[in-house]
């Protein structure tokens, strides 16, 4: 499914003396099999922006289609929409509220699957929980608040995934986890991001984290969409995201630096291609110092 | 003077007292440092942290603050009064709806007279910047604004050490550098000690000294580039080099001869210095 937002806009709290517009006009489209980043500070608009998707927040403004479900039309089933567009909200391990693992991930199912049998969730709720590297008989009658961090996260995505979304969107998947939590829960997304999940949206605030995983990418701010493209071709524009008062990657702050020194790198900003492009351009200079 | 000493300290969560989260832990921080805690999620870093203000008290071994034993229900008060915690989340840390209100409750909790609080209220949101938010509404400030309220809150108690248990995790890189900048100017300009929990190796960058957490036990302390630079060590307690210093090893190990290099800046350094020798 195609996600194609025109238009958008998004005031909170209209006609009142709170009254903030969120979203100022945002024009983006995001293809089916994109692995999307969203970026941008706190109050940009961008998780105004994905609460749209999935219409836990109706559409007041501008033009929103998901696939063949436009979000326009006030007939539009927006039950079937959220079963097929997964929100994975940011700490989502706080939202965990039933006795058991097992009930917790069923849940979804039970609203938007009334026509399954027992039988038939029981095993949608196994392969929910495998897929997420959880040991079914081991945690499905345990609390979950008797797991660890990283497990409950994992509970969490479980109680989303178990719809079989084509769109997962996650708000800041790896907030709070340790590097390697981190690196395995991006493991996990890509996992899920082969088979029937078709496309997956991060809203991030690590750069790297972007730029090491994501087809494409959009910079929010003030409500709009301001940059978009590759990784590569956002993070070639450091100056304009310093202005916006966002990071860049790691790999991008030194080609920066080396840029201003007249080193210049053409990178796509992950680590590892970073180092080799680094490498030729070393050997390449040494082989020309020897000519001479 | 030593701020905090650690013991043989063992703590377990269980009453069999099994799979202690603290584990023989002998350690001291000496007034003044600004000290980083790293390990994986589970290692015992927040056990650690909690056992300095009495929040937890060892199962073994004993823990003094300034000399006094957290173990000691007669000096509790005092310890928590020298030792200040803030936490993850901002928004469970807020008690009023009024930002002066929030920072005015440690003291009023401690008795401080009513004049002192004001002045102190002044003292803390200066310290972190916040001063024309005395009347603002906590909840409608940003992330970062939030964290620095409660750093003030705990500054208004006036302690001597301060410790931070993930408090940047929730924020945008602008409250991270927002709060990091707060901190590192209380460490630099008033001499407060810092305990800094953190999966940001850039904030462990900025501290004098990291100490890395293995299942409760203390297994690496020592300057941060020195830790850092000890990569097979890292990653057996399943840590990860700072981004710029994998570049860097990368580099080393295809027979580039660049300097260690732990940031962005000291990187682009390395690599310029040989580029632009040859």
């Amino acid at each position: 499914m195609r996600i194609v937002a025109k238009g958008l806009t998004y005031t909170y709290n209209p006609k009142s003396p709170f009254a903030s517009q969120a979203l100022k006009g945002v024009d983006l489209t995001i293809e089916e099999g994109e692995f999307f980043g969203i970026i941008g500070h706190t109050g940009s608009g961008k998780s105004t922006f994905v609460q749209h998707l999935n219409a836990l927040i109706r559409l007041t403004g501008g033009a929103l289609s998901v696939g063949e479900y436009d979000l326009s039309d006030k007939k539009c089933n927006f039950i079937e929409l959220r079963s097929k567009v997964g929100m994975v909200f940011q700490y989502p391990e706080y939202q965990l509220f039933a006795e058991t693992v097992e009930k917790d991930v069923e849940f979804g199912l039970k609203n938007f699957r009334k026509d399954m049998t027992e039988t038939e969730r029981a095993d949608a709720v196994r392969e929910a929980l495998e897929t997420v590297g959880l040991d079914y008989q081991r945690v499905r009658n345990k609390s979950p608040f008797e797991l660890s961090g990283g497990q409950k996260r994992r509970v969490a995505i479980a109680g989303v995934i178990v719809t079989k979304p084509e769109i997962l969107i996650l708000d800041e998947p790896a907030a709070g986890l340790d590097p390697l939590g981190k690196k395995e829960l991006m493991e996990l997304l890509h996992t899920i991001h082969g088979g029937w999940c078709k496309t997956v949206v991060i809203v991030s605030h690590d750069m790297d984290e972007i730029a090491e995983n994501c087809t494409n990418a959009a910079v929010f701010s003030e409500g709009k969409v301001v940059l978009k493209g590759k990784p590569s071709e956002i993070f070639s524009q450091s100056q304009k995201l310093f202005s916006l008062g966002l990071d860049v990657p790691v790999t991008a702050r030194c080609a920066l630096l080396l840029k201003e020194r007249g080193i210049s790198v053409s990178t796509d900003f992950t680590c590892d291609d970073f180092a080799d492009k680094v490498l030729a351009l070393w050997k390449a200079a040494k082989e020309g110092g020897h000519a001479e | 003077m030593e701020a905090v000493r650690f013991d043989n300290v063992i703590f377990s969560y269980r009453e069999d007292g099994k799979e202690p989260a603290v584990n023989g832990v002998s350690l001291s921080i000496e007034e003044g440092e600004f000290v980083a805690v790293l390990g994986r999620n589970g290692s015992g870093k927040s056990t650690l942290a909690k056992l300095i203000n009495a929040l937890l008290l060892p199962s073994s071994g004993k823990v003094t603050v300034f000399g006094m034993d957290t173990a000691n229900e007669k000096q509790t008060f005092e310890i928590r009064k020298s030792a200040g915690m803030v936490f993850q989340n901002p928004d469970n840390q807020t008690v009023a709806s009024i930002v002066e209100d929030d920072v005015a409750f440690g003291p009023e909790n401690i008795g401080v007279p009513r004049e002192e609080i004001g002045k102190r209220i002044d003292f803390a949101l200066d310290a972190v910047g916040m001063r024309e938010y005395r009347t603002a509404t906590p909840s409608r400030l940003s992330g970062g604004q939030k964290q620095r309220i409660a750093i003030a809150g705990v500054l208004a108690i006036l302690p001597k050490i301060m410790i931070l248990d993930e408090s940047t995790a929730m924020l945008d890189p602008k409250g991270r550098r927002e709060v990091m900048d707060v901190v590192r100017k209380l460490n630099r300009e008033r001499g407060m000690t810092v305990i800094l929990i953190t999966h940001f190796v850039d904030e462990a960058l900025q501290a004098d000294r990291a100490i890395v957490m293995h299942r409760g036990e203390v297994v690496m302390d020592g300057q941060p580039e020195e830790i850092f630079s000890r990569s097979e060590e890292l990653e057996t307690y399943n840590l990860t080099l700072p981004r710029a210093a994998y570049v860097c090893k990368k580099l080393q190990e295809a027979g580039m001869p660049v300097k260690n290099a732990f940031t962005a800046e000291e990187l682009a350094e390395a690599i310029c210095e040989l580029l632009q020798k040859v």
